[in-house]
């Protein structure tokens, strides 16, 4: 972490006195299944956070529990500076945005970003500029006299927000916002969500989906979820580029994931360690870098991310192991190489090659040390062998 | 569409004309005629009139028609307001066996035949402390019982193909139950609300098992002055009383149709 980002993290960090939100050892249960695990979580004011993971792995469960559509078992759930946790949600002023927006149809778009405004009883002078000014953040002011089944999705999904906004939430909930949305209006409002989020610095978000593209782009950090627990929250650069569990790895980017034993480790100049791994029963050790020592003989799983492997010339082989090819993909402006390194599969994705092995080609993948992580417990690589 | 050749869709309007004219045109074309008929010896009538038509705009079936009007009106506004209060409350409520409990209560009246709801009122308001045996109010009670039973059960279905996220929505932008329930619920449900109203005016028109247990000489409803016209052998005012009712529910239902603000969104 740079000097700036202490500075920042610092500033922001939340208390249960503050802004954001903040999750206290939070369990849900339904029917004696519990949906969400002991969850910890903190938001900072103005901090884009998303909840990462699978269906079913307890984020939307505990997006809901901070709107109070869901009442935790145990634990506190703290937003906007206070304990909501006993608080009905009218009561919360958290502003939400669901997967299929819930658009009053009744309504026309004006009325519906004014309603949240006239059931707060906000003085009437007031609610036409803030409905004007809501709409005119997302765009939608030429739309306001129409009726939601009027608008495209985007536009819906435009006042869903703007009407969240309206009600200026210290915290704003998004639900799976994009994923009704076809992948080029999604690029297009993930670009639109990061804008409104620097036009209103001070606004919490918490920001719940399973695409890994949408976390990276927009959050500050990122907690990935798996089977109603929290497995791993850090930066989006961290989660990425230093992935402490094998589940983040496979879930935040692409990843090979083999398991590996260390036949060496030491202390390296950055601070972390460099350690001199085996890829199952071969004689050449390759290099990767782990955050804590290992001891050597020790069982680990290497992450390598398929962008980041080469294709070397045999004699050439500094820092590569072999690898026999079994598919390779030609997807114009790449190549996908699939290849089996003592029974796990591994992947490659590299800019378009002149010369693409051929399948049943014995090949070297070579790797630069610092973009090979090595991560704790190889079972379930071991078990699943390999690239996702 | 779910016949697609031509000689297919030309033999399904056969079968349906065939049955339509049988349950609907015949039955109701015939009441038409007789309406208007003196006589009828062979096939058709032998002679036409309009005095039919004229003894139906009397006082004795006029009184009888307003009896009628009123206690649908009332009761099915009752039965609309009850229903609808019944099936929100059903949708809030999470215990199972109080649902079920209360779904079976309002099934009961229709499971019935009408005339055991008449008798059980006598019974029950024959004698003290209330006594309503005799009075208007039993009558419109008889109705209430029976066509709340409808409107609970169309707006149950409606309330639960609701989708919750618009009252979850509502309640994150600060709208507490009650205001969301003016502003959000019942505008969404105004389709179902309608229907039901015009539903439970039309059955409350027609009913007539529960209504000659109860009714008194001063609120005798139209249905029960028709049967007892077809009783003294007035057969053909009775057509024509009935075709005059006809016309003035159709009216009402069309009225009721058009009751559609901005909830008309679908």
């Amino acid at each position: 972490m740079t000097e700036a980002e202490a500075g920042r993290t610092d500033r922001r960090s939340a208390s249960p006195g503050g802004g954001g939100i903040r999750f206290e050892d939070v369990t849900v249960a339904y029917n004696g299944t519990v949906v969400l695990d002991s969850f910890s979580l903190e938001v900072a004011p103005g901090e884009v956070v998303a909840l990462l993971g699978p269906s079913g792995s307890g984020k939307t469960t505990a997006l809901r529990a901070v709107a109070g559509f869901v009442r935790p078992a145990s634990g506190r759930v703290y937003a906007g500076g206070r304990d909501v946790t006993d608080l009905p949600p009218y009561k919360r002023g958290l502003g939400m945005v669901v997967q299929q927006y819930a658009l009053f149809p009744h309504m026309r778009v004006e009325q519906n970003v004014a309603f949240g405004l006239k059931a707060q009883k906000v003085a009437k002078a007031q609610i036409p500029g803030r409905v004007a000014e809501a709409l005119r953040m997302t765009g939608m002011s030429p739309f306001a006299q129409r009726y939601p089944r009027e608008l495209s999705g985007g536009q819906q999904q435009r006042v869903a927000i703007a009407r969240a906004l309206a009600i200026q939430p210290s915290v704003l909930l998004l639900d799976e916002p994009l994923s009704a949305l076809d992948a080029q209006l999604r690029s297009g409002m993930l670009a639109e969500l990061a804008r409104l989020h620097r036009e209103l610095p001070d606004v919490s978000i918490l920001y719940v989906t399973h695409d890994q593209i949408e976390a990276l782009t927009l959050a500050d950090r990122i907690a990935v979820m798996n089977d109603a627990r929290l497995v791993e929250v850090g930066t989006a650069r961290e989660l990425y580029k230093r992935p402490g569990t094998e589940f983040a790895a496979g879930f935040v980017g692409n990843s090979n994931l083999l398991p590996v034993t260390v036949a060496e480790c030491a202390p390296h100049a950055d601070g972390s360690f460099r350690a001199a791994v085996r890829i199952g029963t071969q004689s050449q050790p390759v290099a990767a870098t782990s955050a804590e020592a290992v001891a050597a003989g020790e069982a680990r799983t290497l992450c390598l991310r398929p962008h980041l492997l080469e294709l070397a010339a045999a004699e050439h082989h500094d820092n590569a192991f072999q690898a026999r090819v079994t598919e390779v993909q030609w997807r114009g402006s790449s190549h996908r190489v699939f290849a089996e390194v003592h029974g796990h599969e591994v992947r490659l994705d590299a800019n378009e090659l002149r010369n693409p092995p051929g399948i049943g080609e014995t090949v070297w993948f070579h790797f630069s040390a610092q973009d090979a992580v090595l991560i704790p417990g190889s079972g379930a690589a071991l078990a699943e062998g390999g690239a996702r | 569409m779910l016949l697609y050749t031509r000689r297919a869709q030309r033999i399904a309007w056969a079968v349906f004309g065939f049955f339509f004219l049988l349950l609907f045109v015949l039955p109701f074309g015939i009441l038409v005629l007789a309406a208007f008929t003196r006589q009828w010896n062979g096939a058709f009538p032998s002679s036409y009139t309009f005095s039919n038509i004229t003894a139906a705009f009397h006082k004795d079936p006029l009184d009888g028609l307003e009896t009628s009007l009123i206690t649908a009106f009332v009761s099915s506004v009752i039965a609309l307001a009850v229903g609808t209060w019944a099936a929100l409350a059903l949708d809030a409520m999470r215990n199972r066996g109080g649902k079920a409990l209360i779904q079976t209560v309002f099934m009961l009246p229709i499971a019935v035949p009408s005339v055991v709801v008449g008798l059980a009122l006598l019974v029950a308001f024959s004698q003290g402390p209330v006594l309503l045996n005799g009075t208007s109010t039993i009558v419109v009670m008889a109705h209430c019982i029976l066509v709340t039973a409808y409107a609970f059960q169309q707006l149950s279905a409606a309330i639960t193909r609701l989708d919750p996220a618009y009252e979850q929505a509502a309640a994150s932008l600060g709208a507490r139950p009650y205001y969301s329930l003016l502003r959000v619920k019942l505008p969404l449900l105004l389709p179902a609300l309608t229907g039901s109203l015009a539903l439970c005016f039309a059955l409350s028109m027609g009913e007539l098992g529960a209504t000659a247990m109860v009714y008194t000489s001063h609120w005798t409803t139209l249905p029960l002055r028709i049967y007892a016209l077809d009783d003294r052998g007035h057969q053909f005012v009775a057509a024509a009383v009935t075709a005059v009712m006809m016309t003035i529910t159709l009216a009402v239902l069309l009225a009721i149709s058009k009751i559609r603000t901005r909830a008309n969104f679908r």
